[in-house]
């Protein structure tokens, strides 16, 4: 009985969100209230200056320059292959990953930049938290332990780590959930609550910036609307910089929204604005073209 | 409710599903099932034939066989066999001292090597080193006693001489005379470096397969390189490594020549790590075969079986570690 309920809802709302076509984007958008960048207490937020960045001898994005101020929400949209994602792990290094990676230009954390020479890149993605697309809970740990191991893993000393707990699991919107189950393991959960259980292992560790990398694009619609209402509240306190192949979740959760794109080279980013502006009047005539669905 | 209502009554029970091979598709199957199973055959018939050969030996010396440590043949004037007791004791914890040595020593030289193998070796220095522990598992054994003999010998004797210096009062660093040479010590070490190429590999292989997705998830939470092989890869990777470990194990008791070569053997039962005298099964077999009789090859071959019987426990059990631990990290 219950089951059959869930799945209705969870139908309703895909239908919901399947009749959203293009051109109501941006009123969507518009309902958003419009956050005023740094009126809260998160540093000045992060910025990039002309980052480049190949794989091997592959340029892959060229030149982008964007702003992100402390407490707004960013999307990042274009076809796949613009070079969005690859952009997002230059923010908390992670671009680094992958050997033959190589990067040009700045990325500035509060004023700061994160590859300067000498920099601990650990205390940089302390600062920088990441969400992926696939969800990514350690499976040889519990649930608690799974939200506590980065304080673990970056050796940070808590003493109130109940507290922590809880409020990491309030905040990723999972509490109620697991609040009976903390000692099973994280694989049992279901993907959209693994997810959730991922930025609640992220918020442990207190970022400053939360990159999340198209984190709905493995989960239901019911999961997706819970993800999004995490991250407007969550976006209440940090910056959230989210790539995202679903322009309707640009819509409804980004304060701004930056268009990348690429014609076979190196992807670059076409155009950034607020995000109602992005759907309702963009400036270059490429955005237009993807966001009315006319290409990508 | 509405929607699970028109749902007929009657559930048929499910069909049989089968297909029609291809002729040449049963005939590779017939091909690759004679190919498979070969191994098992040969495997069968060496048990089987330690069987038949020992079994004479096994029905006289029941249990004491193994229990018992006593290994005579006794002639009369015309070189008769008057009287024989055989007994593997001595020779069977000769054979797990040593394995165990080599398993202490050389597990975590192996998993050091196969997490830097893995983890901070790059290019070409990666590839020399992969090759040249590959090479070290096709090295002779004989080679390796010769050198354990030789060279390591000197070293490890000096080694010994310490342990028992200061871990003395512990009863198997103890020695009942100052012989410090070809002792199970010596033996263990060189078949510690005779396992070192198998566990390498395997825990190498191990940790090569640690999800990438969990290793970044570690990373993007500001762990250092340490933090998350002590986070993710061992986790992961620990059914691995104990299976990895036991298979060394099963080569360090299954070891010939290296031990025969290194070893002191002497029929007599020596807890004492450091002390130059014991043996293991197979040293013993090389050691009488030569020039034993009927009866006494006979009790060789019975002592073949035990050996054969207590490799397969050691692998059993690896399968059955590597099932309980390696779920828990995948």
């Amino acid at each position: 009985m219950t089951v059959t309920e869930s799945s209705n809802n969870d139908n309703n709302m895909e239908k919901k969100m399947q009749t959203t076509t293009p051109s109501s984007l941006a009123s969507v958008a518009g309902n958003r209230e419009q956050r005023v960048p740094g009126t809260n207490l998160l540093g000045t937020g992060l910025e990039t200056r002309g980052v480049h960045a190949w794989f091997g001898t592959k340029h892959v994005l060229s030149d982008v320059s964007l702003d992100f101020a402390a407490g707004t929400v960013t999307a990042l949209i274009g076809p796949s292959g613009c070079g969005k994602s690859t952009y997002l792990r230059t923010l908390n290094r992670m671009h680094e990953f992958i050997p033959t990676a190589a990067l040009a230009g700045e990325v500035l954390l509060d004023g700061q930049d994160i590859y300067a020479p000498g920099t601990d890149v650990t205390k940089i993605r302390l600062r920088v938290g990441m969400v992926f697309q696939k969800p990514n809970p350690f499976p040889s740990m519990t649930i608690g332990e799974n939200v506590l191991s980065g304080l673990k893993l970056a050796q940070i000393k808590k003493s109130n780590t109940d507290e922590l707990l809880e409020s990491c699991l309030q905040r990723a919107g999972l509490w109620n959930e697991v609040k009976d189950r903390l000692g099973e393991h994280g694989g049992a959960l279901s993907g959209g609550q693994q997810q959730r259980l991922c930025i609640a292992r992220a918020l442990a560790v207190e970022p400053q910036v939360l990159l999340m990398d198209e984190p709905c694009s493995a989960l239901d619609p019911g999961s997706t609307f819970r993800i999004e209402q995490t991250i407007s509240e969550l976006a209440k306190s940090m910056t959230i910089v989210i790539v995202t192949h679903n322009m309707q979740q640009a819509a409804r959760v980004a304060d701004y929204t930056a268009f990348f794109l690429s014609d076979g080279g190196p992807g670059v980013m076409v155009e950034t604005a607020p995000t109602s502006k992005i759907f309702s009047n963009p400036s270059d005539k490429r955005t237009e073209d993807y966001v009315t669905g006319r290409f990508g | 409710m509405t929607l699970l209502e028109n749902r007929s009554a009657e559930i048929p029970a499910p069909r049989e599903i089968t297909t029609k091979p291809r002729r040449s598709d049963q005939i590779f199957r017939a091909v690759v099932t004679i190919g498979g199973m070969t191994s098992l055959v040969i495997l069968g018939l060496i048990a089987l034939f330690l069987s038949l050969k020992g079994i004479s030996v096994l029905r006289v010396e029941k249990f004491t066989f193994i229990t018992e440590s006593k290994w005579e043949v006794l002639q009369d004037a015309e070189g008769k066999v008057a009287e024989s007791t055989f007994g593997l004791g001595a020779m069977l914890i000769g054979t797990f001292l040593s394995a165990f040595i080599a398993v202490i020593v050389g597990v975590p030289i192996a998993v050091l090597s196969a997490l830097y193998l893995t983890f901070y070796a790059r290019g070409p220095v990666k590839k020399l080193l992969i090759s040249l522990i590959d090479l070290m598992a096709a090295f002779p054994s004989l080679l390796f006693g010769f050198w354990g003999f030789i060279v390591l010998m000197g070293s490890a004797e000096y080694w010994a001489k310490l342990l028992n210096k200061y871990l003395g009062f512990i009863p198997i660093f103890d020695v009942p005379a100052p012989i410090f040479e070809r002792s199970p010590f010596i033996a263990g070490l060189v078949l510690a470096i005779m396992i070192i190429p198998i566990v390498t590999a395997i825990s190498r292989e191990i940790f090569d397969q640690t999800p990438l997705d969990r290793v970044q998830a570690a990373y993007a939470l500001g762990a250092s390189k340490l933090a998350m092989i002590r986070a993710v890869v061992i986790p992961y990777g620990r059914g691995g490594v104990v299976g990895g470990a036991m298979l060394g194990l099963g080569r360090a008791m299954g070891e010939t020549v290296a031990v025969y070569t290194v070893l002191n053997v002497v029929y007599q039962v020596n807890w004492q790590v450091l002390f130059g005298a014991g043996g293991n099964v197979a040293s013993l077999i090389l050691l009488k075969f030569g020039e034993a009789g009927p009866e006494e090859v006979n009790a060789l071959m019975a002592a073949g079986l035990v050996l054969f019987l207590l490799t397969l426990t050691v692998n059993a059990i690896s399968d059955v570690l590597i099932n309980k631990f390696g779920k828990k990290g995948r």
